[in-house]
């Protein structure tokens, strides 16, 4: 019992420290992308600029739009950084640094990680915005439908590691990386666009399409109901970069050092990976994204696990 | 793995549900204590870039939306029914993965027969 509450601390804090850090990296990334500097003034290179930016979110008023609907506006926050909370449950950190090896952890994973589209569209819905409403139709359309080949190239790995426990999956992965076998470098691959898709960063941004959408779902939030949608999305980026980490690049394996910095390491370079992505490339059409996800990425997923089942009966 | 063992871990399960929503809500009950309050009509009115507020929000949407709803649903089924499929599959050999090749080209057909149809091509 004491140590569920230690780690659920333990859990929170990290979830705290990472997603600022996270926030401050991103505006950094962005600015030297596009040849500025981005915060310098609050610390060193700006370090503590999340900070300064969590205190301001803390004390701004709570502006609610007086035709919102009350009790889904309020509850939205709730979906948006609860799932991705209680995905940290199966996460491997470590040989023995998990909070809890489920015999099913990948399952729940995708299970509990999909919960979050319900509260983009809760917060769209609930705003009684219009910008807010097509964001959240948006997002749970795009959502769902990268979902498809996001879970069938996951069921691509669970064949070859025979198991849905995150450790086992690793523990498959003690000779070689699941990345160095060709149609684990094409799952990889789909994995890597459909997780893009399902955090709705760039080039799939059209859910908060600043331009058009002036922020979609999250229009009508301000103050610390704004701050959560922010700490959920910057969680799930984790999450995401978490899992493929788990999944395709060998979890905490890794010479020499301990098992946990190896993890750390390989996450947050692929967290690098989808920020220097989101800063490059243009955000694409709705309509686009819709088949793109289900006229490409799906039939070469479907492909992708038959080869992959029938090579490993062969 | 006994009974007791998985209820254990779900136990743990339950419990980052718990702190999930303390975290909001302790969050969320600083804020309310420190905030401040000047709520006036214009400030409360839903954003439309500084404009006075046309007709409802809720307005109609593209039909393809639910389509796209509805092939998710066929979609997410046979996925799950995947999994369980791809821890075992070697146990079972070559009848289920023919069997299982069958039940996904089922669906494949039914994903071209969409296709067809024009249910991506959106106006």
């Amino acid at each position: 019992m004491l140590m569920m509450l230690i780690a659920g601390i333990a859990v929170l804090a990290f979830i705290s420290a990472s997603a600022m850090f996270l926030i401050w990296w991103e505006r950094k990334v962005s600015a030297h992308i596009q040849s500025r500097f981005g915060p310098m003034r609050v610390g060193w290179h700006g370090v503590l600029q999340p900070i300064a930016d969590a205190v301001k979110l803390l004390l701004k008023e709570d502006i609610r739009p007086a035709e919102a609907d009350k009790l889904v506006w309020w509850l939205a926050p709730f979906f948006a950084v609860v799932p991705p909370v209680m995905a940290f449950a199966a996460i491997p950190f470590g040989k023995s640094l998990i909070p809890k090896d489920l015999n099913v952890g990948i399952l729940y994973i995708m299970a509990i990680s999909s919960v979050c589209v319900i509260g983009i569209f809760m917060a769209g819905w609930g705003s009684n915005n219009k910008y807010s409403l097509l964001g959240g139709m948006r997002s749970a359309a795009q959502i769902v439908s990268y979902e498809i080949p996001m879970i069938l190239s996951m069921i691509t790995v669970v064949m070859h590691a025979n198991s849905l426990s995150m450790q086992k999956i690793v523990e498959a992965q003690s000779r070689h990386w699941n990345i160095l076998h060709p149609n684990m470098l094409l799952a990889a691959l789909v994995y890597t666009i459909a997780a893009t898709a399902e955090v709705n960063r760039a080039p799939f941004d059209i859910p908060e399409a600043e331009s058009e959408l002036v922020a979609g779902f999250h229009t009508e939030y301000s103050g610390m109901k704004f701050a959560m949608f922010f700490i959920g999305e910057y969680t799930n980026l984790f999450i995401i970069a978490a899992i493929s980490t788990t999944l395709f690049f060998g979890g905490w394996h890794g010479p020499f050092l301990p098992p946990v910095v190896w993890f750390l390491s390989k996450t947050y370079l692929c967290i690098f990976i989808w920020m220097w992505v989101r800063w490059t490339f243009p955000r694409a059409r709705v309509d686009q994204l819709m088949a793109f996800a289900w006229k490409v990425l799906t039939p070469i997923a479907f492909v992708n696990l038959a080869i992959t089942g029938w090579l490993l009966l062969k | 793995m006994g009974q007791a063992l998985v209820i254990k871990d779900y136990a743990f399960v339950g419990l980052f549900f718990v702190f999930g929503i303390a975290f909001v809500a302790s969050a969320f009950i600083v804020s309310w204590l420190l905030r401040p309050r000047a709520p006036n009509p214009v400030k409360t009115s839903a954003y439309e870039c500084g404009e006075v507020l046309k007709g409802c929000a809720r307005v109609q949407f593209n039909v393809s939306y639910y389509l796209v709803a509805l092939l998710f649903v066929i979609f997410d089924i046979e996925v799950l029914f995947l999994v369980p499929w791809a821890v075992v599959f070697r146990e079972m050999g070559i009848v289920s993965y023919i069997e299982m090749m069958i039940f996904i080209a089922i669906l494949i057909f039914g994903l071209i027969y969409a296709w067809k149809r024009g249910v991506f091509e959106w106006q």
